[in-house]
């Protein structure tokens, strides 16, 4: 469960949102400057809300009123960026082993066989990230941030920055993760016809308000 | 082949040992300090540069005597040093790399702070992401992205390091064995009648250990370039 009441001024552009959501995949959908990434940022800890309260899984990790900020290390959630940000001094392997090494959980060798089985990366685990497609990077990405174990995954426009023919590769992907890995999940977007195959529910912004709410119906 | 006779390599060896400790007590406070200045806004960062730099500026003769007179026997901090501590600078090769560490740490910090200024920041953040926290970024993101920038420093300090002259002849004189490094047994061998064989050959050492100091220096700032771009 995901529960977000926030306000935000940033420079000229004021955001004010607020949803509650039981659902599998949410949907953040609206054009680009609509505020879905700030409002990411700040369900990820990496942005502060100038008023209000976010609540993640029944945990309150911001609350203004309270003066609760519960930094993003200590959130459990895991973030896909557009622009995947591997890190570039470690093979795929040790991308994927991070989140486990710095949150101290036990290797858990049949989740990292399913999941690299899942997204079909098992051939590039000794490549450096600078030696991947933008489509494996992606899918590298997608990787290490479930293998943190996340309570929630936020994916910032995960395909936006790969071509119609890349889209299409990864799309099926995201499918079998939101059937498979029973992780709940904030699917950022400003393309309609992605959400209505993966979301199961959206939330429509429009210059950093909250315009609709509701099923995939709502994309219009 | 070089000649070198015995007291020169006196000086060759005491130079090598003030710039290696020089630097090796220097990097830390380096990375903290460059860290710090590229990272981090706070009031007084400005000057807090400033004061880094000044003995890239300052006169070296003034440094050393500003040395002499903070960590002389009579110095505010060298006279705690020497009674609380044992430890005493003053006429010392001790003092020698430290007049070193201090003169040459303007160029050991600067490779340090450009390598972190040119960390992506967003992947500080993916880190934090992940369930890193702050301390643990740094040491496995940052710190390894921007080690071919820490180790350039180190090699640009030392190289720095032990051709200090005039900083360190004021603070701890020019005494064979104890603080003659090569910079001050050259000056000597010159002043020296029939000195001018020596003081070739230790003009030759330094030529040699300067520019192999370059060459390693820009050969780890093409290390880091690669480095940052994942390959």
């Amino acid at each position: 469960m995901l529960r977000v009441d926030v306000e935000k001024q940033l420079g000229e552009f004021s955001l004010s949102a607020a949803f509650t959501s039981e659902g599998r995949v949410i949907g953040l959908f609206g054009a680009s400057g609509a505020g879905k990434s700030s409002l990411v940022n700040m369900i990820a800890g990496l942005l502060r809300p100038d008023r209000g309260t976010i609540v993640i899984d029944g945990e309150t990790v911001d609350d203004t009123a309270a003066g609760i900020h519960v930094p993003t290390w200590r959130r459990r959630i895991g973030y896909v960026f557009q622009d995947a940000r591997l890190f570039p001094h470690l093979s795929v392997a040790q991308n994927l082993d991070y989140g486990r090494r710095m949150n101290g959980l036990a290797p858990d060798p049949a989740q990292h066989k399913r999941i690299i089985d899942l997204l079909d990366i098992g051939a590039l685990l000794d490549r450096r990230p600078g030696k991947l497609s933008g489509g494996e990077r992606q899918r590298v990405a997608l990787g290490r941030a479930l293998l943190s174990k996340p309570r929630l995954l936020l994916l910032d426009e995960p395909l936006g920055a790969l071509d119609e023919g890349r889209k299409l590769e990864i799309l099926p992907y995201l499918v079998r993760l939101r059937d498979e890995a029973n992780v709940p999940m904030v699917y950022v977007s400003h393309d309609a016809a992605e959400l209505r195959q993966l979301a199961t529910q959206i939330v429509m912004l429009k210059q950093g308000r909250v315009t609709s709410l509701g099923g995939v119906k709502v994309l219009t | 082949m070089l000649d070198i006779s015995p007291a020169e390599w006196t000086a060759i060896l005491l130079s090598l040992r003030v710039g290696v400790i020089a630097t090796l007590v220097a990097t830390p406070f380096g990375i903290a300090l460059a860290w710090l200045l590229a990272r981090r806004d706070f009031w007084g960062k400005s000057v807090l540069d400033a004061v880094v730099h000044l003995p890239l500026v300052l006169p070296p003769v003034v440094t050393g005597y500003l040395l002499l007179l903070t960590f002389g026997r009579k110095g505010l901090v060298g006279g705690f040093l020497a009674d609380h501590l044992g430890i005493v600078f003053a006429f010392r090769w001790t003092g020698a790399a430290l007049a070193c560490g201090v003169m040459s740490f303007p160029l050991l910090v600067r490779p340090m702070r450009l390598s972190i200024e040119a960390i992506d920041r967003r992947l500080e953040q993916a880190a934090e992401t992940l369930g890193a926290a702050p301390w643990k970024v740094f040491f496995t993101v940052t710190l390894p992205l921007a080690l071919p920038g820490v180790l350039a420093g180190m090699v640009l300090g030392f190289a720095k390091a032990i051709g200090e002259f005039g900083a360190t002849i004021t603070f701890v004189s020019n005494i064979p064995g104890e603080t003659q490094t090569i910079s001050s047994a050259i000056y000597s061998l010159i002043q020296t009648p029939d000195g001018d064989a020596a003081a070739g050959r230790l003009v030759i050492v330094s030529i040699v250990l300067a520019i192999g100091a370059l060459i390693a220096a820009e050969w780890f700032a093409r290390r880091a370039t690669q480095r940052l771009h994942g390959n």
